[in-house]
């Protein structure tokens, strides 16, 4: 196939190329302006919703939110204005660093562990499972969607508490009772309700599209079954394991609901840290500062996550 | 001609019949507008409870209201949703006492009428309670109050241990003492514990004491929660003491059947106070007023007293008198009997109850940020 054929392939909904000075067009290949037209209707048809709706519901409000950073409050009203005071007041303080800290390292464990314990499960379902089977597997997993997780971390309370059901069962083997609940397991164990679900998910449709003749080759060149995994499976999965991991510590990073209902709140994290700090005094201003700092370590975390998902191999 | 004259007689009959029928049927939607008008609605900012039906449905009945609340967890989350709010927006407001005055300095609620309220059937101490006077005027009906001490279960401590606040840091408590989530009433918990007889008005020593104090009882504690997790932690047996409530959440329980409940220590317990006002700028005005003297009536007072969501002590002593009567168990179990030495208001005339208040000689923001400190140590 030569350079002009290959050319010829991607004519048509492709952007147009620049064309070089006497290098001939294909035969049917629309003319230069009229095709950017074509192009550009095309592209905005579908790229205008998602373009309005970041415009709508992300970068205005991220924008009211940095401008709301530096507005005071004054008899539990909040005024506009241009006061830093917020700023180093939050970020002057170690209890914030501590919590960032905190939370950091709780997600990051989050992200790991759920990456670790789902693995087995989207791998033995993606390679060892029928159609059928795969089928099913996929709606249990869509099944605990159905339910608020609100209401199944209310409902871990019940079996992790000391006098809970899992303490009543290790009871009758002479075992405990541990403390699970109101500490980091208990806000774990949440997480891992959050997101494990999720994990699975996205590690199964990554693992799905694995070339199966990249693990037979790996196994006629004589490579063991725990190799291959490494060493083939996982490097071709990288991008869905990799984004999978990132949607768990994303969602555990900015979450409430388990470090103070499984972790009872003690210590803080940063969500909670928000909580408390529009809760007294009605500081919206110095909550919006923890928000962009989280966000902006979101934002860091995600565009490093998505640079290591697409690194070229080798590289 | 008598069948003629009959039936002429039967098709006047007939015409008057349905003349008289079909008025009747053109005036229906009138009659059915005046017997079944549309409910008038009254916003209502309070914790939560207050417009449930347990408390609100016979003045709804009597008077065609329907409430529709606005439910707020601490007095800043109130302040800062009226501080949001266009002015009208709500008719009736609930706030902790220690708010109202803040309330009034920003204009948010009406001056009352004392005339309009029963204050002659209120004990003499809640007669003129401070706050709630700004130079003679009234701006605000106390409607209920309760106590703050050492809430604890009765399996795992007995009633002369939980009667100090020292018990807190009783070995077999480590990691079972819960937080309320809120400073005022833990930090002055401790603030009486230290022996300061304003526990709220202390100069920089005594306050610099109190961290000092607090944070000893840090390894101790096996939580902070809020509202639904104080209730499921002390319930399910989780946390064994609860630093910062009293009855108000252990009376629910007790009378659920949970071996819970709550004392007022030998250093002093806190008085928590609810008023409610008219919000500034309603159109129901009128409505908000007969709302007031229905819920500070005696009759409004039971209903108060032994509200679903959470009881309380009210400060009517006809209430008191129809409580007994009604519900002799629940006046006892409050201590709210008028022959019973050491009732409710007793303790208060002994000294041993001190309004929660606002941190006179700092700002509320350093001990929110003291509070900050000591859950993230």
């Amino acid at each position: 196939m030569t350079a002009s054929d290959r050319s010829g392939l991607a004519a048509g909904p492709v952007p147009a190329r620049r064309e070089m000075p006497g290098q001939a067009r294909p035969a049917g290949a629309p003319a230069p302006g009229r095709a950017r037209k074509t192009v550009s209707l095309y592209g905005l048809t579908f790229s205008l919703p998602m373009l309005l709706w970041q415009m709508i519901f992300f970068l205005a409000p991220l924008l009211f939110l940095v401008a709301l950073s530096f507005w005071s409050v004054r008899n539990f009203r909040m005024e506009p204005d241009f006061n830093p005071d917020n700023w180093s007041r939050m970020l002057g303080r170690s209890v914030f660093w501590e919590a960032y800290l905190r939370t950091l390292l709780l997600s990051a464990t989050a992200a790991i562990v759920t990456s670790a314990v789902a693995f087995p499960a989207s791998y033995a379902i993606a390679f060892k499972l029928s159609e059928t089977a795969r089928r099913w597997a996929i709606f249990l997993m869509v099944i605990p969607f159905f339910t608020s997780y609100l209401v199944r971390v209310y409902s871990w309370q019940i079996f992790l508490s000391d006098n809970g059901i899992i303490n009543a069962l290790l009871a009758k083997i002479g075992l405990g009772p541990f403390p699970m609940l109101n500490s980091n397991f208990g806000t774990m164990v949440g997480y891992l309700t959050l997101c494990l679900p999720l994990v699975i998910l996205l590690q199964l449709f990554s693992l799905i599209f694995v070339d199966r003749t990249l693990v037979e080759a790996a196994h006629n060149l004589r490579c063991g079954r725990l190799r291959t995994v490494f060493e083939v499976v996982v490097p071709a999965a990288r991008v869905g394991l990799t984004i999978a991991a990132l949607f768990c510590f994303i969602l555990t990073f900015g979450d409430f609901v388990s470090p103070l209902y499984l972790g009872g709140g003690d210590p803080p994290t940063l969500s909670i840290l928000i909580t408390d700090t529009t809760k007294s005094g009605q500081q919206w201003p110095r909550a919006a500062v923890v928000a962009l700092v989280m966000i902006a370590t979101l934002l860091v975390i995600a565009f490093a996550a998505v640079r290591f998902a697409y690194k070229e191999r080798g590289r | 001609m008598s069948d003629l004259s009959s039936s002429s007689g039967t098709r006047r009959h007939f015409l008057k019949g349905a003349t008289a029928l079909a008025g009747g049927v053109l005036a229906t939607p009138f009659l059915n507008r005046r017997a079944f008008a549309q409910p008038v609605e009254l916003t209502m900012l309070a914790w939560y409870g207050h417009a449930e039906p347990d408390v609100v449905a016979a003045f709804e009945a009597e008077h065609n209201v329907k409430f529709k609340p606005k439910y707020y967890t601490g007095g800043d989350n109130m302040l800062g949703l009226i501080a949001q709010s266009p002015p009208g927006t709500f008719d009736v407001i609930l706030s902790d006492a220690e708010y109202v005055q803040q309330l009034n300095a920003a204009g948010y609620i009406e001056e009352l009428d004392p005339a309009d309220y029963p204050f002659g059937e209120y004990f003499p101490e809640f007669q003129q309670f401070p706050g709630h006077w700004q130079d003679g005027k009234l701006f605000s009906v106390l409607t209920r109050f309760g106590f703050l001490g050492v809430a604890y279960n009765t399996d795992a401590i007995t009633e002369k241990e939980a009667s100090t606040y020292n018990v807190y840091w009783s070995e077999k408590l480590t990691g079972k003492v819960g937080h309320f989530d809120w400073h005022l009433p833990n930090l002055g918990q401790i603030s009486l514990l230290q022996g300061n007889a304003s526990p709220y008005d202390i100069d920089e020593d005594a306050w610099e004491a109190v961290q000092e104090k607090m944070m000893t009882l840090r390894p101790q504690i096996g939580g902070f929660f809020d509202y639904g997790g104080t209730f499921s932690s002390l319930q399910s047996g989780q946390m064994l003491a609860m630093a910062g409530i009293g009855d108000w959440i252990t009376g629910t329980l007790e009378r659920n059947g949970a071996k819970v409940r709550s004392v007022i220590p030998e250093e002093g317990g806190l008085q928590w106070t609810e008023s409610f006002s008219i919000g500034k700028g309603s159109a129901k005005a009128d409505l908000a007023k007969k709302w007031i003297q229905y819920i500070t009536s005696a009759q409004g007072q039971v209903k108060s007293a032994t509200m679903a969501a959470y009881p309380a002590l009210i400060p009517n002593k006809a209430g008191w008198e129809l409580l007994s009567k009604e519900d002799p168990a629940e006046a006892k179990r409050q201590g709210m009997l008028l022959d019973d030495p050491s009732n409710a208001v007793e303790m208060i005339r002994q000294g041993r109850i001190k309004y929660r208040q606002l941190p006179f000689q700092q700002s509320l923001e350093d001990w929110n940020d003291f509070w900050s400190d000591y859950k993230g140590a």
